[in-house]
């Protein structure tokens, strides 16, 4: 499998007042051709690791790294220009919140028109032809009412198939997708899933998917990283995560409710400081 | 476990909704997003709304509330009819939980100030005992009573949140989605608190959720929604047997296993 991005020792550091607090520490991984899972939870990492791929932490963020290459290009040593080139053309990003991601004064067809005509020639009328397109691979029903509406009037889950659509406009190399469907229902989630799979496996993109949600990473990654405090703690196969070995995955599988397994109280996880300190986990195949 | 069987609810409704539509906008931008809803929620009961996205499942807690104007049909609360204006006195027996624990709390109120302002809103005069009482029942404690939202996590907000709702005492909570904004751990947490206060209070819930398997655990029963319609009222038990009759609800069921 051909490598598409090579991480090495990331690390994403925020000085305060209290000293640096260190967000990311010396995570490693290497992205394919497939669908590679971060899940954690809120705080462990995932999310910021995202982010410094892309260079979007601000400083007095500080990310370092022994190199973060893209097809052999160290992104790290790009100037602010050339990275612009990168973002959104060759790796694009789904935000978390649709919310803060729409120009809440903007038409939504205005902004995906944008969001095409910045990285393709083509005239309104083909942009916004393209658009209803798009909007309807996610699934969006009505697209021709969606174009003309404002974010606000949209729901969450529509919102969020709406920042899906215009990030898969430009057609990029990679998709960096922080909590895509959290936002979602299970069956919307179904479809927006199959829309990315289809992607990954039509266009040979690579998929980051950055999760909380471990069933769902389980039944649709490849592979999985499981991130606690900013370090790696274990590495698996997407299908073997329901017999993953380390506590901490174990306590987040078992703190679920279950349908067919009905229980008075919820397990509750008891974190133990050993994790945190434990090194990292390569995730480079 | 047979909680259906074993806490049997008082068959006296403690809110029941028949012919319910609420609309937004109008001419060709009107959107009918709650066609026709009818079920009841008996008192003590826990009732789960499920659906995708724009089904109207929220919008039905939000006409209850008055949070959306445009309504038509009937509305019963313990047997009062709910009018077009609601008096304090709803607001004593009704409170919501909404889904976001970082947008419904006011970023410069400290959690002292929220709670204070509620209880003082609704006529107590022994505050100060009640904060601490109140941050006491929701796992809180103390020292969380001075700190802002900021300062606290997702999973602490949505409890101050929790703890907001609860002040005035009331018998019917609105739970719109309280833990999709939350870690799979806090959510087992929170979901547990939950089921505390319902035991402990005999509180009633109305709970919205998308995730099958957090109302499967919370509820008695659940009205499945599509398109602003209520497709099937269900129990839980016929839920855990995938025992849905309406084709949604089927497809429902199987995306969530």
């Amino acid at each position: 499998m051909s490598t598409l991005l090579d991480v090495r020792n990331l690390w994403v550091r925020f000085p305060s007042r209290n000293g640096v607090f260190d967000a990311v520490r010396g995570v490693s991984f290497t992205l394919g051709r497939e669908r590679l899972g971060i899940v954690g939870e809120s705080g462990s990492g995932k999310s910021m690791t995202g982010r410094a791929i892309l260079r979007l932490i601000r400083p007095p963020g500080i990310v370092e790294a022994d190199q973060i290459s893209l097809e052999g290009r160290d992104l790290l040593k790009l100037s602010e220009k050339d990275m612009r080139a990168v973002r959104g053309q060759r790796i694009s990003m789904v935000m978390q919140d649709p919310k803060f991601s729409l120009n809440p004064v903007m038409r939504i067809g205005d902004q995906i028109i944008e969001a095409y005509r910045l990285h393709n020639s083509a005239s309104k009328a083909e942009a916004y032809v393209k658009s209803v397109e798009m909007l309807e691979a996610v699934s969006i029903r009505d697209a021709e009412r969606v174009m003309r509406a404002y974010p606000h009037e949209m729901s969450g889950g529509m919102g969020q198939r709406i920042m899906i659509a215009m990030m898969l406009i430009p057609n990029p190399e990679i998709l960096i997708a922080d909590e895509p469907t959290s936002a979602l229902d299970v069956s919307v989630q179904r479809q927006v899933l199959d829309i990315m799979d289809k992607l990954v496996k039509e266009r040979g993109m690579g998929l980051i998917f950055i999760s909380h949600d471990l069933n769902l990473v389980a039944d649709f990654c490849d592979r999985v990283l499981i991130m606690y405090a900013g370090r790696i703690v274990e590495v698996c196969d997407a299908d073997k995560l329901h017999d993953a070995k380390h506590p901490y995955t174990r306590g987040l599988l078992n703190s679920l409710p279950r349908l067919d397994a009905p229980r008075e109280r919820l397990e509750v996880l008891e974190r133990d400081p050993e994790w945190s300190e434990a090194p990292s986990v390569s995730g480079t195949v | 476990m047979v909680r259906g069987a074993e806490r049997e609810w008082d068959r006296m409704s403690m809110l029941e909704v028949s012919g319910l539509n609420v609309w937004f906008g109008k001419h060709r931008d009107r959107v009918d997003a709650v066609k026709d809803a009818t079920f009841d929620v008996g008192r003590g009961e826990s009732f789960g709304l499920v659906g995708e996205s724009g089904s109207g499942k929220s919008t039905i807690l939000r006409a209850i509330t008055g949070l959306a104007p445009n309504w038509s049909g009937t509305m019963t609360l313990d047997g009062r009819p709910i009018g077009k204006t609601r008096p304090k006195t709803f607001f004593k027996t009704v409170q919501m939980v909404f889904q976001d624990p970082y947008a419904s709390l006011h970023p410069r109120h400290s959690v002292d100030q929220v709670l204070g302002e509620t209880l003082h809103l609704h006529g107590f005069k022994n505050i100060d005992t009640r904060v601490v009482k109140l941050l006491d029942d929701v796992g809180l404690g103390q020292k969380f009573r001075f700190r802002y939202p900021h300062q606290l996590s997702g999973g602490q907000r949505q409890r101050v949140a929790i703890a907001r709702a609860l002040a005035p005492e009331p018998e019917l909570l609105l739970l719109d989605e309280p833990t999709s904004a939350l870690d799979v751990s806090v959510q087992a947490e929170i979901l547990n608190l939950l089921a505390d206060l319902r035991r402990d209070r005999s509180l009633t819930y109305l709970m919205v959720s998308h995730d099958l398997s957090v109302v499967g655990h919370m509820c008695d029963r659940l009205a499945v929604m599509k398109d602003g319609e209520i497709v099937e009222i269900l129990d839980v038990d016929a839920l855990r047997a995938m025992n849905a009759s309406h084709p949604y609800s089927k497809q429902l069921l199987e995306a969530s296993l």
